[in-house]
């Protein structure tokens, strides 16, 4: 994806348009133009910066410089001096020292104009995923032969360990520990099972990695085979996924004929082999359990946990369960070492994350980038802005059991710890841009439907409080919703994430948390005014689904 | 999946075939489902019963089974399949007026399938091909970036 040099952001808050911050940002783009330098430089505008003394502010990054106050006629010389001959112009610069929030945070990443920064995706779409060769002269199996000849298994999970790692499926989990964990299980048959059904709406980074580089898969689940000491695995490709699915077969089959699948790999006493199962069609066997159940060749009903698959998987025997991303991962950091993957990426969450990039941007597709990146920047750098010129209201990320993240916290960094904090979710890494033109309570119906269609039926906190949620947000988006049904879904959001047996019940409420969080006042006109303030709900006045 | 069933197709036969060459293990129970739903178009009550015998599974666990995942079909189905996508992405990016469109042409509601058996609408949960939302697979075609307008051509293209 094409990537722009530099981002200048205009303020936007009361102040700043009131002192003619409008004005200055019609002729930044201009000057911008008059430079030949659209292409190069994504301009946006930013809400509050709270400096409002020295408003409007004009910042230019990567180089985290700050102009203030800025007026038209000092528009052309920060274009020709900054952004064209890349000299800083000292004497409208100001100090970012009593700047707080957001502008801190990019002033203090100065410099680190977040490129893209391929390890997953390495060598998707430049190799040729069907020749075994071609994924050995880069590099290929190369931290596998160093893990079976130079290294112990306890040694292979220290350094998963100290590469801090996370679970790149949603959870977040250290997988070095769950390694420890399936390491120290004890039984003499143990499993790696490698998730590939990736079904969360707007995710579709695993299918581009089977599709593009299937070796990377099967190298890291014999590094993670040797360091758990299992002799067998599986790679479970959700069955809509025609191409990845004979990919890894073939890829499998050389892994064969060259012995780096089987017998005594690398002559030593190390074997193991991979099947395939195709799923076939059902969101829930993306969790752990269902996927072990559906293997079995049972409906892929979750288990109870405990016991947890690292020491009652597949077939009651101890089991590592890593997701395509995670997995794709470990190849390099044998190679490169914990303290590499560690400079990559914040210090509580090292790495990198691949998004799919989705919605009313311009555009879309696949990133990756290092942890800590910010909404803000995906949108202005990579997507290139809105599509035309809408304003952002919100983004979903993760999927539909990710957070529906209001435009107050696009410039909180984009790691596992930060968004906790913040209280949502990074989820499996999908980013559905909307602008103004999406009304949340649509949305919100939108993704219950999906939950209702694919909870699986097993616990009744899953079953019937999906339904009911989706049920009144209809009401509510035909006109004949009450402020009771928000009290309502309130509650039935807590109790989703209270009662439910598995993670797709107990995420399937945080929509309806999320909207009445941060975009109350809209759901509230749908309910009070009987208006929907997008012009997308049908607000027809008849109810739908009788409520008892 | 659009395969019309032929008549006297020897189920039975298929079902050993099937049996023999993937081994009778209840592992591969959801593998052999798939390829009856290939072959012929569904899962019938025969094909099930049949399944039950040489597998050495109860019929209930079986029809348990393929009723639960979304690729598999007990019922029989139109000559074209369509599978709408209404996850968020594709809802976003426009897939609700191509819905109602759809609606329109085919004169069907979610799930049905037409009177002279052409066709089957149903919806489908993400496809993971975001990118070019909405999307819909006809068959085994996959259409991206439609719009209300392309519907009726797209239609056109199936006998």
């Amino acid at each position: 994806m094409k990537t722009t040099r530099s981002m200048v952001l205009v303020s936007s808050d009361p102040e700043s348009l009131d002192r003619g911050a409008l004005d200055v940002f019609s002729t930044l783009q201009k000057q911008i133009t008059k430079f030949g330098l659209e292409e190069e430089i994504a301009l946006s505008m930013i809400t509050d910066i709270s400096k409002h003394a020295m408003s409007p502010l004009v910042l230019v990054y990567p180089d985290a410089v700050i102009y203030g106050p800025v007026t038209t006629d000092d528009v052309p010389m920060i274009v020709e001096e900054h952004l064209y001959k890349g000299r800083v112009v000292e004497e409208k610069q100001i100090s970012a020292y009593d700047l707080s929030g957001r502008v801190a945070w990019l002033s203090s990443r100065k410099g680190t104009m977040p490129a893209e920064n391929r390890i997953v995706l390495k060598n998707v779409g430049l190799i040729d995923p069907e020749n075994i060769d071609e994924y050995i002269i880069n590099d290929g199996y190369e931290g596998l032969g160093t893990v079976l000849k130079e290294m112990t298994p306890s040694e292979t999970i220290q350094v998963i360990k100290n590469s801090g790692l996370q679970g790149r499926g949603g959870a977040g989990f250290p997988t070095g520990l769950k390694w420890q964990f399936v390491n120290g299980a004890k039984g003499n048959k143990k499993y790696v099972i490698c998730n590939a059904d990736e079904s969360e709406p707007g995710t579709f980074k695993d299918r581009l990695v089977l599709e593009g580089d299937p070796h990377a898969i099967i190298e890291a689940m014999s590094i993670g085979a040797y360091a758990v000491d299992a002799d067998e695995g599986y790679v479970y490709i959700r069955g809509e996924y025609d191409l990845a699915i004979s990919r890894m077969k073939k890829a499998i089959q050389q892994a064969r004929e060259y012995n780096l699948l089987g017998e005594n790999i690398f002559g030593t006493d190390f074997s193991f082999d991979i099947h395939i199962h195709a799923g076939a069609g059902a969101y829930i066997c993306g969790e752990e359990t269902a996927l072990i159940e559906s293997i079995e060749g049972n409906r892929g009903e979750p288990r109870p946990r405990p016991p947890y698959p690292t020491t009652a998987g597949l077939w009651q025997k101890p089991t590592l369960v890593n997701n395509v991303e995670t997995l794709a991962n470990i190849p390099a950091i044998i190679r490169n070492g914990a303290e590499w993957y560690k400079s990559i990426g914040t210090p509580s969450s090292p790495g990198t994350k691949v998004y799919t990039v989705l919605g009313n941007v311009n555009v879309t597709g696949l990133i990756e980038v290092p942890m800590g990146i910010t909404l803000r920047e995906v949108i202005s750098i990579y997507a290139k802005g809105m599509k035309g010129g809408t304003n952002f209201k919100l983004a979903q990320t993760g999927g539909s059991s990710g957070s529906i993240i209001p435009a107050s916290l696009q410039d909180t960094p984009m790691d596992f710890d930060s968004y906790n904090k913040a209280g949502v979710s990074l989820g499996s890494g999908a980013l559905l841009i909307c602008n103004e033109d999406v009304c949340v309570v649509d949305l919100a119906k939108v993704l219950l439907n999906f939950f209702r269609f694919e909870s699986c039926g097993k616990c009744n906190p899953c079953r019937i409080g999906t339904k009911r949620a989706y049920d009144t947000l209809v009401n509510i988006s035909e006109g004949v919703g009450t402020l009771q049904d928000l009290k309502d879904l309130q509650m039935m959001s807590d109790q989703l994430y209270e009662l439910s047996n598995c993670g797709l019940g107990q995420t399937a409420g945080s929509p309806l948390k999320d909207i009445l969080a941060h975009f109350r006042a809209e759901v509230e006109a749908h309910v009070k005014l009987k208006v929907c303030p997008a012009g997308v709900c049908p607000m027809s006045g008849q109810r739908e689904y009788k409520i008892f | 999946m659009a395969t019309e069933i032929e008549k006297g197709q020897d189920i039975p036969k298929i079902v050993q075939t099937l049996v023999q060459n993937h081994g009778d293990e209840k592992a591969e129970l959801i593998p052999i489902l798939q390829e009856i739903n290939r072959e012929m178009g569904y899962i019938s009550d025969e094909a099930i019963k049949e399944l039950s015998e040489r597998m050495n599974l109860p019929s209930s666990h079986i029809y348990s089974v393929a009723t639960f995942y979304r690729m598999l079909s007990t019922e029989p189905r139109g000559r074209h399949v369509i599978q709408f996508c209404e996850s968020a992405p594709c809802h976003v990016a426009g897939g609700r007026l191509v819905w109602q469109r759809m609606l329109r042409e085919l004169g069907l509601e979610k799930g049905e399938t037409s009177q002279d058996n052409k066709w089957t609408l149903l919806t489908t949960s993400c496809l993971g091909l975001c990118g070019v939302g909405p999307v819909m697979i006809i068959d085994n075609d996959i259409y991206g970036n439609v719009t209300p307008e392309q519907v009726p051509g797209i239609l056109s293209n199936y006998e």
